[in-house]
């Protein structure tokens, strides 16, 4: 059986017409038709907000001077009205993240946490990521950030045999980064020659949003 | 000597190495507890000479009061008031209170400050990293209290993070050479963020996840609990954010009103960890966050990612 319920909020100061509205979609108990009247935008905005969340299907309209009607629909699942917002914010999110993928391209990020690759012998590891640095430059997408840090924030400074495909990087749009607090320490702060400083939260943040991280 | 003001604050050069912060502020209650009241309206007064770097150091009650109701209420809020001074370590010297149907209370506060160490609300840099020292959402869980929909444990959130004072993090600020601050208030979130990068010509790049919130603030946001000071804070700042994909009850918080908020600071980025790490050492009730970071100018001055 569906029911149709009216709720006068004509008047009623905000959070009052959100109230009225909760209080009639739980008679409405799961099922049914709700219109709400209310007399101005934010009223209908956040009685908009409180029924989708709940569920239902909204839709309003400007029915004179100072006079809405927002119209709510119940499907009537058994769960609509009752939904824990939990849920709701969970929906929410996997929608986001569906938009996300979907439209986006691929964040690639490099990580480099030291001057030399691999382990073994150091002079060969210094070949190598000189080496590995120049690969990056060849790859057909490129990525979209660097990190330098602890060991391989000497890699972006002053005397850096990789500073030149660094900056031949940083031309075509990917952005370098180096640690602050590295460069401090190992005293190379006016030594920075390509790109700029980042600190640890935005590391972790470009290592949270990326899709894939390089190591050499 | 100069005169300069910015925000609610006048500054005044007393003299090479002084210079003198006046503020004024009061509301209506916004919680229902008297004492409570009082701590937070103190708070949120004292914050305006924070938020320019200074130290308060006299402060003036302002007070309205119904002949109706009992006066003990007033004493009540005034001792709240109280508190938070002599918490902020300046003197209360007296005050005013008239006859009014709505209670109101509020200080005026006096506070000193090194004229070369006024912090602005322009400055920002680009590569700074943003730090802002309390959750956002009192406006919303204020109107779910109101609704009577709010759990105890949100509104007592909510009252911790309005009536805690920003003393702590201005003398961890005042530690480094930040680039400018500001205190969240009326204009939201994203409504003080466009202020600092409009006046310093720079985008401002914001990660919404990021922002730490009061309890539940959001389920209340996503069941239509906004204040219509919100909707009036995004039609006026809308314009200037791109907010890509961010979800509206998150919109809804970033552009909530806040009852004495945080600071919001641009730092340059090799002092940001250390400076988020002393933050949190000093005042571990509160939660500090990176919320962003500041980009040379692009078409909008807020971007959300």
């Amino acid at each position: 059986m569906r029911f149709m319920i009216t709720v006068d909020a004509m008047g009623d100061a905000c959070p009052i017409p959100v109230i009225k509205t909760k209080k009639a979609l739980a008679e409405l108990n799961g099922s049914g038709e709700l219109e709400v009247f209310v007399d101005n935008e934010i009223a209908v905005q956040n009685v908009s907000k409180m029924a989708a969340n709940a569920g239902g299907d909204v839709a309003s309209e400007q029915i004179s001077e100072g006079k809405y009607r927002v119209a709510i629909r119940l499907a009537g699942d058994g769960t609509a009205g009752e939904r824990d917002t939990e849920e709701a914010e969970e929906k929410a999110e996997e929608k986001q993240a569906e938009k996300t993928a979907g439209k986006e391209k691929k964040h690639t990020i490099v990580v480099v946490s030291s001057d030399r690759m691999g382990s073994g012998n150091d002079e060969l590891g210094k070949v190598l990521i000189k080496g590995f640095i120049f690969a990056v430059t060849q790859l057909d997408e490129l990525p979209e950030q660097m990190l330098f840090y602890n060991g391989g924030a000497v890699l972006t400074c002053e005397g850096a045999d990789t500073l030149e495909d660094l900056k031949n990087l940083e031309a075509q749009g990917v952005e370098i980064l180096t640690c602050g607090t590295c460069l401090d320490y190992y005293g190379l702060k006016e030594k920075l020659q390509v790109g700029s400083v980042t600190n640890m939260y935005a590391i972790v943040e470009a290592m949270n949003r990326a899709d894939k991280i390089i190591r050499p | 000597m100069g005169l300069e003001t910015s925000d609610d604050a006048a500054v005044y050069r007393i003299t090479e190495e002084i210079a003198m912060i006046q503020t004024v502020d009061f509301f209506t209650p916004v919680v229902d507890d008297p004492y409570t009241f009082g701590q937070i309206a103190a708070a949120n007064s004292l914050s305006d000479v924070y938020a320019m770097g200074g130290e308060p150091k006299i402060a003036l009650n302002i007070a309205a009061f119904p002949n109706c109701l009992d006066v003990e209420i007033l004493g009540e809020i005034l001792r709240g008031g109280a508190e938070k001074v002599k918490e902020a370590g300046a003197v209360l010297v007296g005050g005013h209170t008239i006859q009014d149907n709505e209670p109101k209370y509020g200080l005026c506060v006096s506070g000193f400050v090194h004229p070369e160490k006024v912090w602005k609300n322009y400055g920002c840099r680009p590569g700074d990293v943003l730090i802002l020292t309390k959750p956002i959402g009192s406006g919303v869980v204020n109107t779910a209290v109101k609704a009577q929909m709010a759990s105890e444990e949100a509104a007592n959130d909510a009252i911790r993070v309005m009536a805690s004072l920003n003393k702590y993090a201005k003398e961890v600020f005042e530690r480094y050479e930040i680039s400018a601050c500001t205190d969240v208030t009326g204009f939201g979130l994203l409504g003080h963020c466009a202020e600092m990068a409009s006046a310093s010509d720079v985008t401002l790049e914001l990660y919404p996840e990021q922002i730490p919130l009061i309890k539940e603030a959001k389920s209340y946001a996503s069941m239509g609990l906004v204040p219509a000071g919100a909707y009036r804070n995004r039609e006026h700042t809308e314009a200037m954010v791109d907010a890509g994909t961010t979800e509206e009850a998150l919109l809804d918080l970033m552009y909530d009103p806040q009852t004495s908020g945080g600071l919001l600071a641009s730092v340059p980025p090799q002092d940001a960890d250390a400076i988020v790490v002393e933050l949190r050492a000093r005042d571990p009730e509160t939660e500090v966050s990176v919320i962003g970071t500041v980009k040379a100018r692009s078409e909008k001055w807020i971007r959300l990612l």
